[in-house]
C-alpha cells in the first residue's frame, strides 16, 4: 500500500442546503445566495474562526453572468476578512469534486492549511440569453452616436430574433443531451427498464430512510425560503417515500417514446441545491483541535469521446484513483455512485466488474472489482436526493465521510460522472 | 494658538483650518478672531487671486460652534453679542473681494455650514462622513451666524425651513441636489478641485430656488411663502406641541429676513438667537446633550475600569420578536455575527423572517442600499441547536419570562461556552435570582432591551451584586456598538425604567377608577409633553405584560404599588393591548383609533360626578414617578440623577425639554414638591408619602443637580 505524497488533508465539517427540484422551494433564491447559506453555515457549525481560511473554491456549471465568480462571493461573506482569494471552476457534474480535489493538492503541498471548497447549482435560475443576432443588434445600437442611427440598428431586429435562448444540457460537440446519451448507454449496454426501475426505487427507499432516521438530514443546514420566511426547509424534497415499481413502470421514456427505457422516474431530476465542505492540514486540524471525520486519500480524473458512451468516464477515473491510492475496490467500505441515470450507473457497474472491458480498456487482466451492493449509496443517490449539477460533489463527499465516521468504515469511494465524457473519483479514508 | 495656516498653490490661498489639540474642528470667539486675520491679511495680498478653505482634519470640517464657550455666556446681551460678532465676520467673508471656495469633507454642522453659506462656492466630498446640517434647534436655539438668513437664500424657503426645523443631516448627494453645495467630488481631489475653482472665480450655477413652477410660486411669491410659513408654522405646533420655542422663532426670523432683507433679517436672527439661548427649554436640552456625551464615555463602572472584552459573536436564546430584534440591531449597528436559536425550525424562521423584515423596511427608508442589507442579512444566521454558541462572546437570552426557564438555558449555556458572558434580557426578574444557577455568576448580567429593539433607544444594563467588572464594561460598550445609549442599574425590582413607569401607571388606573375618562388622562399628559399617555403606554406595552410587572411590582415593594384597577379583568376579556388590536383602544389595521366605552365596563367603573381635574391629574401622575425615581436613586438604582434623567428621555419619552425627573424635580424645588406630596398624601393615602431623600433635600434646601 502507498501512502499519498505530501500533508494529510482532512476533512472537518460539511453541510450543504436542502436540495430541491428547480423551480420549487428555491425559486427564488439565486445561486449565490445558496452558495453563501451553505459555506455561513459551515462557519458556524464548525465554529471555524473565519480568518483561518486561506482559500476559497467553488464549483458551478451554469454560472450568473451578474456573479461569474461565485466563490469570491462566498469568500465576501461578512464573517471573513475581505483578503481570501477565492475562485470558481467548472468540470460539470465533477465540479464541487473537483473543488474538493483541488483543496487536497494546495492543502497537501502546503499551499494552504485551510480551504472552503464547495459547489452550488441554481437551475431555478438560470440565464436565458437573447439570440446572438438580437446581441449583435443591441451592441451595435449601444455604439451608435446619434438616434437615428441606434434606431437604424434596432430597426433590423426580426420577430425570431426575440426569442429567448435558454442553454440546454447537451454537448456542443455531439449535440447529443445528456438524456439521450443515457438512452444510448442502456441499449448498447443492454439494461433493461426494470432494472432502471428497480434501481431508482432503491435510491429513493434509501434516501427516505436516511431522510426518517436523521443520518441524511444531519448534512442539511434548513433554509428559511423566502420570500415569506415561512418554513425553514430541512430536508430534499424530490426524495418519493411512496413510489413504488408499478408506478415507475407507468412513466413514459422521455428521449425514445417508443423504444426506450429512460424516463423521468430512472433519471437524476433538474435541482437546486450547494454544499461546502472545510478541509484543512491534519497538523492545522489537531491545532485547532478538531477530530477529522475523515481524510483524502486520492483521486483522478478521466475523459472519454463524448461521441461514445457519454457518462462512461468513471470507469477509468475509479480505477485510477484506486491505483493512486494503492488500494482495490473490494477494500472500499462505502461506495458512493452518483446517479445521473440508473442506466448510467448500470453501466459504470458493468465496466467496473468486467474483466473484458479491464483488458481491452484499461490494460488490466483483471477487472477493477466486483460491486457491493450492502455498501452501495446507502442513503440513495442524486436520483432521489437530487442533482445541482455543481453541488453533487460536495454533497455526495459529505455524505460518504458521515457515513464512514458512523459505521467507523477506513475506506471509501466517490465515483462522478460528467457532461463531456468526464469522469471523476476520490477515494477518502477514516484515519 | 494657531488653528489657521496658509498653503500657496500658485495664486491661490489654501486656508487650512485644523483646531490644534481636538479630534473635530470647533469653532469659538478665538478661532474666528484668527480666522479673521488670516483673511483681512489675504484680503491685501496681491499674491493671492482666490480663496480655498479647507480642514486639516481627515474626517471632519467643522463640528460646529464651541458649546463650552455658549453655555459659558450668562445674559441675552451676551448672547447677542456673540451673534452679532459672528454675523459681521461672516458679511465680510461674504464680502470678500476674491473668490473664497470651501471645500468640505467630513460633518459641516452649525456654525460650520454658516461659514460655508457666507463663502462664494461650495464643494462637498462624496465621503460617507460628509453631511450638512444646522442642528441648533435640536438645542433650543436657532441658527444665530447668517444661518436663518443665508440658507433660505440659497436654496429657497421650503428646503431651508426643513433644514432648519428637523436638524436634519443632508448627505452629499442630496445638497447637490438642492443646491447646498455646487459641486460634488471624491475626497482625495477636493483640494485640487476648491483650487481650480478658486483661481477661475467660479460663480454657483443657480441661486435661489429650486426649478420649476411649483417652487417659482411657493419659495418666489409672498402669497406661495405665506402658505409655506402657515404651514409649516401648524406642523411644528402640531409635532412639539408648543413646548419648543426655538422652532416658531426660527420661522419668524426667516419670514422677517424674506419681507426685509438680509441686513435686518440679521439683525433680529441675533435677537431671537438671544432670546432663544436665554429660555430654560434651551438650558434643559443643552444639559441633555452634555449628559449624554458625557454618558456615551461612561465605561459604566467605577474606576479603575477595566477594558472591554471585544464581542465579535454574538447567540441569542429565543428567536422571538425580542430576541430577533436584538439580533438585527447587533447585526446592523455593530456589525457582529448572530446565532439565534429557538426550540423548533418554525419559530427560528420566525425570527429570520423578522430580522429580514427589519432590514427591508430599512432599505424602503433608504437608509442603507440592498447591497448593505445582503450584507447585514448574512450576519444573522438561526437554528435549532447550539452550532455557533461554543465561541460566543456574548449571549443574550430572550426566552420565557420564567425564572426556571432562564435558570435552565444559563446551564445548558455554561455547559455548551464556559467562557461566554451571559445576559438575560429579562424585565422582571432579578438577575441574582438567575445567576444562582451559574458556576461563574461573574458572568452574568442583565441587558434589558426594549421593545421594539430597533426603534428604542435605551437600554439598562443591570449589573447584579456579584457581576464582575470586566462583565458590566462588555456588556456596555457593546450596547453602545449596538446604537443604545446605556445606563447601569442595580439589580433591584424592576430596574429603573418600569420602576418609576409603575407607580405612574398605576395612577393612571386610581384616575380611572375615580372617574376620569381615558383620553382625558392621556391628554393631560400629552399636554404636559409625553409623546403618549398612560394609558396609551399600558396598550404599547400590552396589557398582558403590564399585569405581571404590576403584580411583580407590588410584590417587591409593598402597598403604595396596590394595583388600583384589575388590569386582569381585561385581558380576560381579551383585550392585550395594540398587539393584538384590543385594549384600552381600538385598533385599526395597526392605527390606535376612540377609546373602547366597554372598557369601563369591564373595570367596573361606573361614571363619578367630579372626575379629577386635568391640574390634579397631572400632579398625581408625575408627583408619582418623580418620588419613585427619587426612591431609586437613594436605592442606588441609578448611578447618579443624570442616568435617570437620560433614562427617561430615552426609554420612554420624558419630555425632554423639562430635562428628565431630576431636573423638573431642581426645577420645582424639593419643598414645593414634597408639600404637594403631603397634600396628595393626605387626601390619597400613604403612596404618596414623599420619599425620605426628598424630604431631606426639602429640608436643606438642596438640589439633585448643582446650580450652574
Amino acid at each position: 500500500m502507498t501512502e499519498p505524497a505530501g500533508r494529510r488533508v482532512a476533512i472537518v465539517g460539511g453541510c450543504r442546503t436542502p436540495f430541491a427540484k428547480a423551480g420549487t422551494v428555491f425559486r427564488d433564491v439565486s445561486a449565490v445566495e445558496m452558495a453563501r447559506y451553505a459555506a455561513r453555515e459551515l462557519l458556524v457549525r464548525t465554529e471555524i474562526p473565519p480568518a483561518e481560511v486561506d482559500q476559497v473554491i467553488w464549483g458551478q456549471v451554469i454560472p450568473s453572468v451578474l456573479v461569474p465568480n461565485v466563490a469570491r462571493e462566498v469568500s465576501l461573506l461578512p464573517q471573513f476578512p475581505k483578503t481570501i482569494p477565492a475562485y470558481s471552476l467548472n468540470r460539470a457534474c465533477a465540479s464541487s469534486g473537483t473543488a474538493i480535489a483541488d483543496a487536497f493538492d494546495q492543502i497537501r503541498l502546503g499551499e494552504a492549511d485551510v480551504i472552503l471548497a464547495g459547489g452550488v447549482e441554481s437551475l431555478s435560475d438560470v440565464p436565458i440569453l437573447h439570440s446572438r443576432r438580437f446581441a449583435s443588434i443591441l451592441v451595435e445600437a449601444g455604439k451608435a452616436k446619434s438616434i437615428s442611427q441606434r434606431l437604424g440598428a434596432l430597426l433590423k431586429t426580426r420577430p425570431k430574433d426575440l426569442m429567448p435562448v435558454t442553454p440546454a444540457i447537451a454537448e456542443p460537440s455531439t449535440g447529443e443531451s445528456m438524456g439521450q446519451s443515457a438512452e444510448k448507454m442502456a441499449k448498447e449496454n443492454h439494461i433493461s427498464r426494470e432494472a432502471q426501475d428497480a434501481f431508482a426505487l432503491r435510491s429513493h427507499q434509501k434516501a427516505a430512510a436516511g431522510t426518517r432516521d436523521g443520518r441524511l438530514t444531519a448534512e442539511i443546514a434548513p433554509y428559511p425560503v423566502p420570500p415569506k420566511f415561512e418554513i425553514m426547509e430541512a430536508s430534499d424534497n424530490g426524495i418519493r417515500t411512496d413510489t413504488s415499481l408499478e408506478q415507475l413502470a407507468k412513466l413514459r421514456p422521455v428521449y425514445d417514446r417508443k423504444y426506450g427505457t429512460v424516463t423521468a422516474g430512472n433519471a437524476s431530476p433538474l435541482t437546486d441545491g450547494a454544499s461546502a465542505v472545510l478541509l484543512m492540514s491534519e497538523e492545522k486540524a489537531r491545532s485547532l483541535g478538531y477530530e477529522p471525520i475523515a481524510y483524502v486519500r486520492s483521486y483522478a480524473s478521466a475523459a472519454v469521446d463524448p461521441g461514445w458512451q457519454l457518462l462512461m468516464g468513471p470507469a477509468w477515473a475509479v480505477p485510477r484513483a484506486l491505483d493512486r491510492a494503492g488500494l482495490s475496490l473490494k477494500e472500499m467500505g462505502l461506495l458512493e455512485l452518483h446517479e445521473a441515470f440508473a442506466a448510467q450507473v448500470l453501466s459504470n457497474i458493468q465496466a467496473f466488474e468486467s474483466k473484458e472491458f479491464a483488458r481491452k480498456n484499461l490494460g488490466r487482466s483483471e477487472a477493477v472489482g466486483q460491486v457491493n451492493w450492502d455498501i452501495l449509496n446507502v442513503m440513495g443517490g442524486s436520483i432521489a436526493i437530487g442533482h445541482p449539477f455543481g453541488a453533487t460533489g460536495g454533497r455526495i463527499a459529505i455524505t460518504l465521510a458521515n457515513e464512514m465516521k458512523r459505521r467507523d468504515v477506513q475506506f471509501g469511494l466517490i465515483s462522478i460522472c460528467a457532461q463531456g465524457g468526464m469522469g471523476f473519483a476520490m477515494v477518502l479514508e477514516r484515519r | 494658538m494657531s488653528a489657521f495656516t496658509v498653503e500657496r498653490d500658485g495664486d491661490v490661498a489654501v486656508v487650512v483650518f485644523d483646531l490644534p489639540g481636538e479630534a473635530v474642528n470647533k469653532f469659538s470667539r478665538a478661532v474666528k478672531d484668527e480666522f479673521r486675520a488670516t483673511m483681512d491679511a489675504l484680503r491685501s495680498d496681491p499674491s493671492a487671486k482666490g480663496v480655498v478653505i479647507i480642514s486639516g482634519k481627515p474626517e471632519n470640517f467643522i463640528a460646529g460652534a464651541d458649546i463650552e464657550e455658549f453655555v459659558a455666556a450668562k445674559s441675552e446681551d451676551e448672547f447677542r453679542t456673540l451673534s452679532r460678532e459672528g454675523q459681521k465676520f461672516l458679511d465680510e467673508l461674504a464680502a470678500f473681494p476674491k473668490t473664497v471656495v470651501v471645500a468640505i469633507n467630513g460633518a459641516c454642522m452649525g456654525g460650520g455650514l454658516e461659514i460655508s453659506l457666507a463663502c462664494h462656492y461650495r464643494i462637498a466630498t462624496s465621503h460617507p462622513k460628509t453631511v450638512l446640517a444646522l442642528p441648533e434647534t435640536q438645542l433650543g436655539i436657532i441658527p444665530g451666524a447668517g444661518g436663518c438668513n443665508r440658507l433660505p437664500r440659497l436654496v429657497g424657503l421650503r428646503a431651508a425651513l426643513d433644514m432648519i426645523l428637523s436638524a436634519r443631516n443632508i448627505r452629499p448627494d442630496k445638497a447637490l441636489k438642492m443646491g447646498l453645495v455646487d459641486e460634488v467630488v471624491h475626497p482625495a481631489i477636493l483640494r485640487d478641485v476648491a483650487i481650480r475653482a478658486a483661481r477661475a472665480g467660479r460663480v454657483p450655477a443657480r441661486l435661489g430656488r429650486p426649478a420649476g413652477l411649483a417652487s417659482w410660486f411657493l419659495d418666489g411669491t409672498g402669497p406661495g411663502r405665506a402658505i409655506v410659513l402657515r404651514q409649516a408654522r401648524a406642523t411644528t405646533l402640531k409635532k412639539s406641541g408648543g413646548h419648543y420655542p426655538a422652532l416658531p422663532a426660527a420661522i419668524g426670523v426667516v419670514e422677517y429676513s424674506l419681507a426685509r432683507g438680509l441686513e435686518l433679517g440679521l439683525v433680529r436672527e441675533a435677537d431671537v438667537f438671544a432670546g432663544t439661548a436665554m429660555t430654560t427649554v434651551s438650558r434643559r436640552l443643552v444639559e441633555i446633550f452634555f449628559a449624554t456625551t458625557a454618558l456615551k464615555k461612561d465605561p459604566g463602572v467605577e474606576p479603575p475600569a477595566p477594558a472591554p472584552k471585544p464581542v465579535e459573536r454574538l447567540g441569542i436564546l429565543g428567536a422571538g420578536f425580542m430576541g430577533a430584534g436584538i439580533a438585527v440591531t447587533a447585526a446592523d449597528q455593530a456589525g457582529v455575527s448572530v446565532r439565534m436559536k429557538d426550540a423548533d425550525l418554525p419559530r427560528v424562521a420566525k425570527g429570520l423572517k423578522s430580522v429580514a423584515g427589519i432590514i427591508g423596511e430599512s432599505v424602503k427608508r433608504r437608509r442603507f442600499h440592498r447591497r448593505d442589507a445582503i450584507r447585514k442579512l448574512a450576519l444573522v444566521s438561526g437554528g435549532t441547536d447550539f452550532a455557533g454558541f461554543r465561541r460566543a462572546d456574548l449571549v443574550i437570552e430572550a426566552v420565557f419570562e420564567d425564572l426556571e426557564v432562564k435558570r435552565a438555558v444559563l446551564r445548558e449555556i455554561e455547559s455548551v461556552s464556559p467562557s461566554t458572558i451571559f445576559a438575560s434580557n429579562t424585565s422582571t426578574i432579578p438577575i441574582a435570582r438567575i445567576a444562582e444557577a451559574s458556576k461563574h455568576p461573574e458572568t452574568v448580567i442583565g441587558m434589558h432591551f426594549f421593545s421594539p429593539v430597533h426603534r428604542m433607544p435605551l437600554l439598562e444594563v443591570i449589573a447584579a451584586e456579584k457581576t464582575s467588572k470586566d462583565t458590566v464594561v462588555t456588556a456596555v460598550a457593546f450596547g453602545r456598538k449596538m446604537g443604545k445609549t446605556v445606563i447601569v442599574v442595580r439589580d433591584r425590582p424592576g430596574f429603573f425604567i418600569n420602576r418609576i413607569l409603575s407607580p405612574y401607571m398605576n395612577e393612571a388606573g386610581h384616575l380611572l377608577k375615580e372617574g376620569a375618562r381615558i383620553e382625558a388622562i392621556d391628554a393631560a399628559m400629552t399636554a404636559w409633553g409625553f409623546p403618549v399617555g398612560p394609558v396609551t403606554l399600558m396598550d404599547e406595552v400590552g396589557l398582558d405584560v403590564a399585569v405581571k410587572a404590576a403584580g411583580v411590582m407590588h410584590d417587591a415593594l409593598g402597598e403604595r404599588l396596590a394595583p388600583a384597577i384589575s388590569i386582569d379583568a381585561l385581558v380576560k376579556s381579551g383585550r392585550m393591548g395594540r398587539k393584538n388590536g384590543k385594549g384600552f383602544f381600538q385598533y385599526q389595521g395597526g392605527k390606535k383609533g376612540a377609546p373602547d366605552e366597554a372598557v369601563y365596563g369591564v373595570l367596573g367603573i361606573t361614571a363619578q360626578a367630579a372626575p379629577p381635574a386635568e391640574y390634579d391629574m397631572v400632579a398625581r401622575l408625575t408627583l408619582a414617578m418623580l418620588n419613585e425615581a427619587v426612591r431609586a436613586l437613594d436605592e442606588g438604582v441609578i448611578r447618579q440623577p443624570r442616568d435617570g434623567d437620560i433614562g427617561a428621555i430615552y426609554g420612554f419619552g420624558y419630555p425632554p425639554f423639562r430635562g428628565g425627573p431630576f431636573r423638573t424635580l431642581d426645577a420645582m424645588g424639593a419643598a414645593s414638591a414634597v408639600s404637594t406630596l403631603e397634600r396628595l398624601a393626605a387626601k390619597h393615602g400613604p403612596r404618596f408619602t414623599p420619599a425620605s431623600m426628598l424630604a431631606d433635600l426639602a429640608k436643606r434646601g438642596g438640589r439633585f443637580y448643582p446650580e450652574r
